[in-house]
């Protein structure tokens, strides 16, 4: 593997995170519990489809096949994306979606606030801007997974349920693939393993406070970073694809 | 001078009414109404073009709709907070929504099929709102006036973005022309109907005027739309819907066909495309949302009692 | 249960050396959520750097039936303003 196709491939991964998170975030917008935070869940939206952007316009520069930022979201197939299990889990409620943000949440943070001092100015630079976003994010899942989890009985078992059904893609945020791997060695990206422990401690720390019980199950699922997805991927893209897909090569 | 007399002498002298002031309970009632109306047409119509959002053919498409759908959010949340001002809660205005007895813009009943749609609703739907809304910004109640004030400030790149979804469509392929010029078809007329029945027929409208709750009359506003919207839709080289549509030169105005107003009944009483998906999906959304806020609220007061329980700890 | 959460006035600085002025008003259930409330409904456009949230129901307004025993008397203190003092025109930097 050769440096500046690592590169492409780690920016086009981070952008597919972000793309998914924010096509589900967005499926909230105008159904969401109170107005407040139906505005509220599509400002987040907003942040993760802006860095989609960022993360597809530097992998498609750098690349450099012509290809745009459309090209990758919509053009590529469902074994080429390679985000997390995690995000492609439905909505299902609100307790599901604070519970799968709460997790990626963590997880993101701490991941850009070292990719903030990547020695490959590109990657550096999106981190910087997008860790101020999701700083935010992070606070606004932690207070909601505390005052789910720490708020009437009804609410704390959707939370725990809620948990209990995501845990197990939970763990995939923080394995290695051979191209993380690559990249650790290159200094470009973190090692996931030193991530980890602040990634548990911040968790626990969370589901503490809401009162909720850390799932007792320590088997994971994952292959979303290697391109094999639940079956939910396919309804993702085919739903956001289907225009580009209909009459493909046009400007839109 | 008696308190109605000198309402209605502030009122003629452009001095805004504000809350804690003397107003006669028709006019809080008539203003209540209006502006939950407002506020629930903003709400009800995130639901067309919200159905576009996770199909949006482009990233830049995508982000603008978001945006777009998110700011008719928080419109409906200035209206409804200017009506909280008038003594009315946000949940029984929403409560008399879902059950029928409130109403909002019939505009919201029609389906949003294409993407071109996405374009239509923007241009036609959002350039005619503004028409209403702009005129709304000199509204006697000042929080009314105030919300539409900051309404029309976010306004002004909705239409934009909508008509800028046609150009690029009208100077695209020919599905996409063909794309185009069918949503016009659909959403011409509709969005003529906006602007209400003519003042004739109209019941509220003298006493709206009177009261300057309403500053334009309905006809006075349709026929400004028709005058500036024709000659963008010439621009983009689609034809408008109505064989009798022709510019007078006398009365430097269009002359257009007739609206079916029965149409316009059947919609508002129910009988539109969408009536019933819109309100169970507003219906649905409220009901599903009652545990999250009902925790929100137990969570919040857990904790207020914990702060004054370590408070009189402290103490004793 | 059913119970509404309160009612919030949203204050915003626009930048710094300006004061707060008053934005509007949300719906939150504790000043945690008022503040991150305002921010995504308020700020959205870079509106503010700095806000302050307060529960209506804290707020005490004056009457308005009252406003001419409290307003109208300070129209005819004059000279509590510059230009009720006459000075000569040669007399400068005052």
């Amino acid at each position: 593997m050769d440096r500046k196709d690592a590169i492409v491939k780690y920016a086009l991964q981070m952008g597919d995170h972000a793309l998914v998170t924010g096509q589900r975030l967005s499926e909230w917008c105008g159904h969401g519990p109170v107005l407040e935070q139906d505005i509220a869940i599509t400002n987040i939206a907003l942040d993760h489809v802006g860095q989609t952007r960022s993360w597809y316009q530097f992998a498609a520069e750098l690349e450099g096949k012509g290809r745009t930022e459309d090209d990758l979201a919509y053009m590529r197939t469902e074994p080429e994306y390679r985000n997390v299990l995690l995000l492609e889990q439905p909505n299902t409620d609100w307790a599901h979606t604070i519970v799968r943000q709460f997790l990626y949440d963590v997880f993101n943070y701490y991941l850009h606030e070292n990719l903030a001092h990547s020695p490959e100015e590109g990657i550096a630079a999106i981190a910087r801007k997008s860790l101020k976003e999701i700083t935010y994010h992070l606070r606004y899942s932690s207070e909601w997974m505390i005052r789910l989890g720490d708020g009437t009985e009804l609410s704390r078992q959707k939370m725990q349920t809620a948990l209990d059904n995501l845990w197990m893609f939970s763990g995939e945020l923080t394995q290695m693939t051979p191209l993380e791997e690559f990249l650790a060695t290159l200094g470009i990206a973190p090692d996931l393993a030193a991530i980890k422990p602040l990634y548990d401690e911040k968790v626990d720390e969370i589901i503490g406070e809401a009162t909720l019980k850390k799932p007792g199950t320590t088997f994971m699922q994952s292959g979303g970073k290697l391109g094999r997805h639940t079956e939910y991927m396919g309804f993702i893209l085919a739903e956001m694809q289907s225009l580009q897909r209909q009459l493909p090569g046009l400007k839109w | 001078m008696n308190l109605e007399q000198q309402f209605q002498d502030k009122i003629d002298q452009e001095i805004k009414i504000e809350p804690r002031d003397w107003m006669p309970e028709e006019y809080r009632q008539m203003n209540i109404r209006q502006i939950a109306q407002h506020a629930h047409s903003e709400i009800v119509g995130m639901l067309p073009e919200g159905n576009w959002i996770t199909r949006a053919p482009s990233l830049r498409r995508k982000v603008a709709l978001l945006a777009k759908v998110q700011d008719e959010g928080g419109h409906g949340l200035y209206l409804y907070s200017a009506a909280e001002t008038l003594g009315a809660s946000r949940d029984d205005l929403i409560e008399l929504l879902h059950q029928g007895k409130a109403k909002y813009s019939s505009i919201f009943n029609y389906p949003a099929l294409t993407w071109a749609d996405i374009g239509a609703i923007g241009w036609l739907v959002d350039g005619a709102a503004i028409m209403n809304q702009v005129s709304l910004t000199r509204t006697s109640y000042g929080p009314y006036a105030r919300a539409m004030v900051r309404i029309c400030k976010e306004e002004s790149f909705h239409q934009r973005q909508g008509y800028e979804i046609l150009l690029t469509l009208c100077r695209g392929s020919q599905d996409q022309i063909d794309m185009a010029q069918d949503s016009l078809n659909r959403w011409w007329w509709p969005a003529l109907m906006m602007f209400g029945p003519s003042d004739g027929e109209s019941t509220h409208t003298e006493k709206s005027m009177n009261w300057k709750l309403k500053r334009k009359k309905n006809d006075e506003l349709r026929q400004h739309f028709i005058d500036v919207t024709v000659p963008q839709a010439e621009f983009l080289g689609l034809k408008v819907p109505d064989p009798l549509l022709k510019w007078n030169e006398e009365r430097e105005h269009y002359d257009f066909g007739p609206i079916d107003w029965e149409e316009f009944r059947q919609v508002v009483a129910g009988n539109g495309p969408c009536n019933k998906k819109r309100l169970q999906d507003r219906i649905q959304a409220h009901e599903e949302g009652a545990w999250v806020r009902d925790a929100a609220m137990a969570h919040a007061e857990k904790r207020s009692k914990r702060k004054e329980d370590a408070l009189t700890n402290r103490v004793a | 249960m059913k119970k509404e959460w309160p009612l919030w006035e949203v204050f915003i600085r626009s930048k710094n050396g300006l004061s707060h002025k008053h934005a509007g008003s949300l719906h939150a259930a504790d000043a945690e959520m008022a503040i991150e409330n305002a921010r995504d409904v308020y700020t959205r456009r870079n509106e503010g750097v700095s806000l302050w949230v307060v529960e209506s129901r804290h707020i005490t307004a004056s009457n308005p039936a009252e406003s001419e025993s409290l307003f109208d008397p300070a129209m005819d203190k004059v000279y509590r303003h510059p230009t009720f003092y006459e000075l000569p025109d040669e007399v400068t930097h005052i």
